[in-house]
């Protein structure tokens, strides 16, 4: 059943889940993309703090405060983790990609499995004023819950574009991945701008984690597509580039909301694992890659 | 010295070898009776799937306060498959050849038992379904004796199309998941509905794992149907209902629901709340239906469901897992013997006895005289269990035998419309 | 020759096993381990000797999975039948994915296999044929004397798989192959450098790979009576086959034979005691564990200790 009414609708709400696809990717494109850690464990890290943002909410906060409320928390994580990385295996010279990427795969799996053995295989959900209704203009009806997550992802684009140009911190995480010998010279300590670095991205994953348990339930297990959406976006972006990955983001909620019209719901997963080998396989170094 | 360990060894030798021997059938009396399962305590069938035990559970400590089966003690092992298809092969192998159960019972649910079909047919093992449907039509197993007052397809929708054409609807919209239960009811529903003369105007099926319905449900509203007949697991019922209050399935819906499975669990009941009026669904039970022994056993469920922390009503499964437990007894008893096909000869010939009823079996294992009754949520309010207890939030549109009220239609007004009879 | 006496004894052993009066249930735990042995020594001829971390073993067995269900369903076709099929199609699967991914490495690589596991699986979603997302039931035929179950006699079938396997590995190990794969692993530049042709020798490393995997999870359908898309495309097989190569070691072919033995006979104890899903946990920690600590496997333990310090 096709009509020009449905397929505005189908571009509005993939433009809302682009925006929400962008913001969860975000904090890979820190890690990833600036500063070249294989970081496969990312959307499972996101995932955890949906869990953890479910419990805060449960004790009446809002869910998307309780994940700006968790962000000291998950920035700390994020430090050990890359410390913990860094000298494990960074420091030990390239030969460390195989470890490193099994290093955070197992984190991964770890990750997922414990939230089974915490909470159980059942799908967890948060309610809001903004779940559950719509924005109606006319014929259209535009779920809040998504107009919500698109706000926030809008906010921390914007936010973490700014941080990494306009302060002093952030061009020094950018410089870091551009050219690390210079900024030793210069005195600076590379090892602790990435760890910064790592923390911030960890922090950004929280909100994004408070976002994905808005936009619908979760559990454990969602991840793994989550694995496809996020390294798609970042690499479809070009490594390293914010505004990269706010386009990105919009084209991949844009081309899965067409499929999910046009070819139907069991075709609409793999459209970012897609998107994804195109990508690698035609311009690996994406839209707007360094 | 080499005698002495020579002899040790032989004895080890001999002990490791016993051990890993299939165990004789012939044991001492004092032996219990093992009945196994899998049942699904957590994830989509979860909360379905706790209160269920708590009936099994209650079924076998008051049959060995009763002195067992045969005059020996029943042991009831049972394992989480989570309702993931792809524990239950393992489990009841284990089950089999570990734990070495006499007697199975089927997981709850139609996903959750299709995978270990193949598996019995081939080891010759009667099993007692437990709200499956139409999950023996390929692999037509001989010893299979399905638990739900339903048959076929027919048995199913028939109330529900009925339902919308009393209302005037001309065209049905489908939504099913891609599982066996959704697919085995679209399957056969699309075939009634055909044959009622009801236009297709919508047809999709959704990967189980789907959690947002927002895009399917703009999509039913597009094509404009009067009867909307969703086909759906729990965790999906729950999204629908969630992205139809959210979305708007359009003015012109007379009846939406059908095969929601999860609208029956309590828990789900009380946190959708007034989300859910104005569907049309199916159930097994609703408070006025007069079954033998219904309200004694409630009465008793409730106590162990307090304890057990599980759904309090205990009004969709637990009535019709204790009659399991029931039907196995009666067979027991009528052939005196455990074995496997003994059993489901008695059960194919007799018409048994049980707290929800007489269960007669047809030649495929499902019940002879259906009854599923298809009933509107009406006036339902929030966060409030106790509501459901007594009649009036779930009317009974079909079957006749059953009726306590007809339809409210179009699907806005009966959203919106008031409770009915106490 | 001492490689072949030991595989011929192994072999009498467990067909022996198969034929004696030993407990059902080991035979349906044995499985799931010799299959753990192959996919583990699969997965390090691509992973260990050539240095490119493969994701995508889920993809791999769901092919031969898959190919075995619609010979069986379509003609019935006997098991030796579906397993070469499957073989032939993880073949075909794994040179796709060698030319697909012939310019990328590292987590590039790694990602690009992780997108071929879902998409193969979204394809058997998809397909009615094969029972979509709600899968197939399969009635097992009658298992051929002189074997008394059908569980049996796969476990004795995976038995000369797993010899198979390693013999197979050992050959590429210890050939021109397997030095052209180490030169691959330890520098590609240099190795392009010195004449080694690079390209082919991962197109290979793909093939066979990829093939081995897929014979690996060709008898599941009949194993479990049963298939469907969400537990076959699992990626907890990436983990354990990862797993049982970096445990073991991912130098030599004994590597993955003692890490997957290790690693799988620990799963199935687990499972059986305590759960699920601690197995996979379990896992997952041994992994981390041993990617941290002793990134040689237990191989490289071993040798450790021989040598005189």
């Amino acid at each position: 059943m096709f009509s020009l009414d449905l397929l505005f609708e189908a571009l509005i709400f993939g433009i809302l889940l682009g925006g929400f696809y962008a913001a969860v990717s975000m904090g890979l494109s820190v890690s990833f993309g600036l500063l070249d850690v294989p970081n496969v464990a990312h959307p499972a890290v996101m995932v955890l703090g949906s869990y953890i943002t479910y419990l805060v909410a449960s004790l009446g906060l809002d869910p998307i405060l309780s994940g700006i409320v968790l962000m000291p928390v998950f920035f700390f994580i994020g430090v050990l983790l890359y410390r913990f990385y860094y000298e494990t295996f960074e420091k030990r010279g390239t030969e460390a990609g195989v470890r490193g990427l099994a290093f955070f795969f197992g984190v991964a799996f770890i990750i997922e499995i414990g939230l089974i053995l915490v909470f159980g295989a059942d799908q967890r959900s948060v309610s809001a004023d903004y779940i559950g209704t719509s924005l109606e203009l006319g014929d259209y009806r535009i779920p809040y819950r998504m107009l919500m997550a698109f706000t926030v992802a809008i906010v921390l684009s914007v936010a973490l574009t700014v941080y990494l140009s306009k302060t002093f911190t952030g061009r020094a995480i950018k410089a870091v991945a551009q050219d690390e010998p210079a900024l030793r010279l210069m005195g600076a300590n590379p090892v602790r701008i990435k760890q910064w670095a790592f923390g911030i991205a960890t922090a950004v994953s929280v909100v994004a984690g408070a976002m994905l348990i808005v936009v619908g339930p979760v559990d454990p297990s969602m991840d793994r597509v989550y694995i496809g959406r996020t390294f798609c976006v970042v690499v479809l972006a070009g490594l390293g580039s914010m505004t990269g990955t706010l386009v990105a983001g919009l084209i991949l909620g844009v081309a899965e909301s067409i499929v999910l019209m046009f070819l139907g719901a069991s075709w609409a997963p793999a459209v970012a694992f897609g998107l994804l080998l195109l990508v690698l396989g035609i311009r690996p170094q994406g839209l707007f890659g360094r | 010295m080499s005698f002495t360990r020579r002899k040790v060894l032989g004895v080890a030798g001999a002990a490791a070898l016993t051990a890993a021997l299939p165990v004789g059938r012939a044991r001492a009396q004092s032996n219990p009776v093992k009945i196994g399962m899998s049942m699904p305590q957590t994830g989509s069938l979860g909360a379905g799937g706790q209160a269920a035990l708590v009936a099994l559970r209650m079924w076998v400590d008051e049959v060995n306060v009763r002195g067992g089966l045969l005059g020996r003690r029943v042991e009831f092992i049972v394992y989480d498959d989570q309702t993931n298809p792809a524990n239950v092969p393992g489990i009841y192998t284990k089950l089999l050849d570990v734990d070495k159960v006499d007697l199975l019972i089927a997981p709850y649910g139609t996903v959750p038992t299709a995978p270990i079909m193949p598996m019995v047919k081939e080891r010759h093992k009667l099993l007692m379904g437990n709200f499956s449907f139409q999950v023996n039509a390929k692999v037509q197993h001989d010893m299979w004796f399905n638990n739900s007052p339903w048959n076929d397809a027919s048995s199913w929708s028939d109330g529900f199309i009925k339902a919308g054409q009393k209302a005037g609807a001309k065209s049905i919209a489908v939504l099913a998941a891609d599982q066996e239960f959704a697919q085995n009811l679209a399957n056969g529903a699309r075939v009634l509905a055909k044959k009622a003369g009801l236009k297709s105007v919508y047809d999709q099926n959704y990967p189980p794992t789907t959690t947002d319905f927002s895009s399917l449900i703009r999509a039913i509203r597009a094509a404009k149907p009067e009867l909307v007949f969703f086909m759906s697991y729990p965790n999906d019922s729950v999204a629908i209902v969630r992205a139809v209050n959210e979305i708007g399935v359009g003015s012109q819906v007379q009846i939406i629901g059908g095969g929601m499975v999860g609208l029956q669990f309590t828990p789900i009941m009380s946190s959708l709340g007034s989300l859910m009026n104005g569907f049309t669904n199916y159930n097994s039970y609703v408070p006025g239906m007069k079954y033998p022994g219904i309200d004694d056993f409630l009465k008793r469920y409730a106590a162990r469901a307090k304890e057990a922390k599980v759904d309090p009503l205990g009004f969709y499964l637990p009535p019709f897992n204790y009659a399991i437990g029931q039907m196995l007894e009666q067979a027991v008893n009528g052939t005196n013997s455990i074995e496997d096909a003994k059993l489901a000869q008695y059960l194919r010939t007799h018409e048994m006895r049980t707290i929800v009823g007489p269960i007669k079996y047809d030649k495929n294992g499902e019940w002879a005289n259906p009854r599923v009754v298809q009933a509107q949520f009406r006036g339902v309010v929030d966060k409030d269990v106790e509501q459901f207890r007594n009649p009036g939030k779930q009317i009974v549109i079909y079957p006749e035998a059953y009726k306590t009220g007809e339809a409210v239609t179009p699907y806005d007004k009966a959203r919106k419309a008031a409770a009915g009879k106490a | 020759m001492k490689f072949w006496i030991g595989a011929a004894v192994f072999l009498v052993v467990a067909i022996g096993f198969a034929l004696s009066p030993v407990n059902e249930y080991f035979f349906f735990a044995a499985y799931v381990i010799l299959t753990a042995v192959v996919l583990a020594t699969a997965w390090n001829i691509l992973g260990g000797y050539a240095g490119y971390v493969n994701f995508g073993p889920p993809a791999f067995i769901g092919v031969g999975a898959y190919t075995a269900v619609v010979l069986f369903k379509a003609i019935g076709a006997p098991l030796v039948v579906q397993i070469l099929a499957g073989a032939a199609m993880g073949a075909l699967l794994g040179l796709g994915v060698g030319l697909l991914t012939l310019r990328l490495r590292g987590i590039f690589f790694a990602i690009a296999t992780v997108a071929v596991v879902f998409i193969m699986e979204t394809l058997a979603i998809n397909w009615r044929y094969v029972g979509g997302a709600t899968g197939l039931q399969l009635q097992r035929p009658e298992v051929m004397a002189p074997f008394t179950s059908y569980t049996r006699m796969l476990f004795a079938v995976m038995a000369i798989m797993a010899v198979v396997s390693v013999a197979v590995a050992r050959y590429v190990q210890g050939s021109w192959i397997g030095r052209g794969l180490r030169a691959l692993r330890d520098s590609e530049e240099a190795a392009e450098a010195n004449g080694v042709p690079t390209l082919k020798l991962k197109l290979f490393a793909c093939v066979v790979s990829g093939a081995l995997l897929a014979a690996g999870g060709a008898p599941m359908p009949m194993y479990l009576s049963f298939i469907e898309p969400a537990s076959t495309f699992n990626l907890a097989y990436t983990v354990s086959s990862l797993g049982g190569a970096i445990i073991g070691g991912m130098s030599h072919w004994g590597g993955p034979i003692i890490g997957a033995l290790i690693l799988s006979t620990l799963q199935q104890i687990i499972t059986v005691t305590i759960s699920g899903e601690v197995n996979v946990l379990i896992v997952g920690v041994l992994l981390v564990l041993f990617v941290v600590l002793a990134p040689e496997g237990v191989m490289g333990l071993f040798k450790r200790w021989l040598k005189p310090s």
